[in-house]
């Protein structure tokens, strides 16, 4: 009866070179040799417009289709894309000055101090934006002198904010004594809160629905919020609601590393089908822990540090409209505990059991979209192509089938996958940045159906050695007739 | 070629994860002290 679709998606990136150096990796390399790598690592970071020109992050915001990658020489950051534009269908890429402006506003708690010199320019660089021009940006009028925030940074644990190279604010902790609550922690928090936020208002917007109707909102990104009794307590799905005025939603985080977006899909999925709420949102903010990961590789084959952007993905599901492709509900692939953790256990329990319950064979799928990282931020750090991996194994399970020929793998990869196309942003390449691009190909009758493959790797946590992973099939929404109401 | 050594097993999320590796250097003969997958991505 209530047949659930996702009506509506955004995918934003926030570019954020000011930030790389707090990144996990970075940071610790830094300490380690601070007055040789940071001149290094700042002298490889991008300008904006250079970020925006990068044909991955175009692809990202839906201004190009992954398979355009295919036809532009490598390595991609050398062939910008000419007359690129910020924005695109789904989003956009926002700017640092715009961003700590955002942060600012995301900020409750007067965690974030900025400079009374730069506030006219973060003031000015947000009221410009459409979507929070009309916004109370009363909050950038609480600027503070300079002397005061290096006196923080000096004597209180304050971590100092970057922009253009010059220090324009920090960051405070909010206790003396709790890690969970320290400076680090909150602005890895408040970051993931803002660029959250930014997703959610787009999809607002692309969906073109009152901030008002939703009723719940699921978030899924890679943080823990929390204070030293309760790491990880959650809260940031209503944080994100909050700033977007969502008054009449309520909202819990889902935790699945890199398969958060698919779990919290499919529980709005069974939410909306079960009547329990009408318009959830999923919403993922960025991950400032994976900024410059893996900046060592970048800087020995002198190229740009890719990982300069935070992601953000919001998804609309709603009842069935009629229009947006279907989700099947026997489609949902799961890793069980007692599955095995090989390759190709792993992709039979996600790819060839649950198309063998819908009586479709692997070839059936038009399109797969797995873990989609940019290889050109990973191959050149040796970490390998993480989606042709995961292609080429969904094309040998079709060969084991009998569905194709041995010599015919690369065809199927090319033809059934796609270049990824994401910031190793954990959760964000997560399969899910190709829904904006396979719902749009669908109604177009481009193609009739689309797989979405994500896993997750739960032994980072210590835990446990197993791994993870979930996936689900949108197909051609045949119209009112099937149900919808 | 691994009966009585001790082996630690570092296992890739995307290549062969920890626990197939050291299956395989059990059945091989071989004493696994330590197992462990990361994430490179």
């Amino acid at each position: 009866m209530y047949d659930p679709v996702i009506k509506a998606c955004s995918h934003v990136l926030i570019h954020v070179p000011g930030f790389v150096r707090y990144g996990s990796k970075p940071s610790r390399e830094i300490e380690d040799s601070p007055t040789s790598l940071l001149p290094t690592i700042e002298a490889h970071l991008r300008t904006f417009e250079q970020a925006v020109e990068y044909p991955p992050n175009q692809v990202f915001i839906g201004n190009l289709h992954p398979d355009h990658l295919n036809s532009i020489e490598q390595p991609w950051y050398r062939h910008p894309v000419a007359n690129a534009s910020r924005c695109g269908p789904y989003g956009e890429i926002m700017p640092e000055e715009e961003f700590l402006g955002l942060m600012k506003l995301a900020d409750d708690f007067d965690l974030m101090w900025l400079d009374k010199e730069a506030m006219p320019m973060l003031k000015e660089a947000l009221q410009s934006h459409s979507l929070w021009k009309n916004t109370d940006l009363g909050k950038l009028d609480t600027a503070v002198e300079n002397t005061r925030i290096r006196d923080r940074i000096q004597n209180d644990g304050s971590i100092p904010l970057y922009h253009r190279g010059c220090i324009v604010g920090c960051m405070h902790r909010h206790h003396e004594k709790d890690d969970a609550l320290k400076a680090a922690v909150l602005m890895e928090n408040l970051m993931a809160k803002t660029s959250g936020a930014l997703a959610l208002a787009h999809l607002l917007q692309n969906a073109d629905i009152r901030a008002d109707e939703v009723d719940l909102i699921l978030n899924c990104s890679e943080e823990a919020v929390g204070d030293r009794y309760n790491r990880g307590g959650g809260g940031l799905a209503k944080a994100i609601g909050e700033m977007c005025r969502c008054v009449f939603a309520t909202g819990c985080d889902i935790k699945a590393f890199c398969v958060g977006p698919i779990y919290a899909l499919v529980q709005a999925v069974g939410l909306v089908k079960s009547g329990l709420f009408k318009r959830i949102v999923v919403v993922g903010g960025g991950s400032l822990a994976k900024l410059g990961m893996k900046f060592r590789g970048h800087l020995a084959k002198d190229m740009p540090i890719l990982e300069d952007v935070l992601g953000g993905l919001a998804f609309l599901v709603v009842v069935n409209d009629g229009e947006s492709p279907l989700i099947r509900l026997d489609s949902f692939g799961k890793h069980d505990i007692g599955s095995g953790s090989s390759q190709q256990s792993i992709m039979e329990s996600l790819v060839v059991k649950p198309l063998h319950r819908m009586g479709k064979k692997i070839t059936d799928v038009d399109r797969y979209a797995v873990e989609l990282q940019n290889p050109e931020v990973t191959v050149s750090a040796g970490s390998g192509n993480v989606p042709l991996t995961n292609y080429r194994m969904i094309g040998a399970l079709a060969v084991l089938g009998g569905e194709i020929q041995s010599g015919e793998i690369d065809r199927f990869v090319l033809e059934h996958g796609m270049p990824g196309f994401s910031p190793t942003q954990g959760h964000i390449p997560a399969a899910v940045p190709f829904l904006g691009h396979a719902i749009d190909a669908i109604k177009r009758g481009e193609i009739k159906n689309a797989m979405f493959v994500a896993r997750g790797s739960l032994f980072l946590g210590r835990m446990t050695q197993l791994s993870d992973g979930l996936s689900f099939l949108i197909e051609k929404n045949p119209g009112k007739k099937s149900g919808g109401d | 070629m691994f009966k009585g050594k001790k082996v630690i097993v570092f296992g890739e999320r995307d290549g062969v994860p920890g626990p197939a590796i050291a299956a395989c250097m059990k059945a091989a003969g071989a004493e696994v002290v330590l197992t462990v997958t990361e994430c490179f991505v």
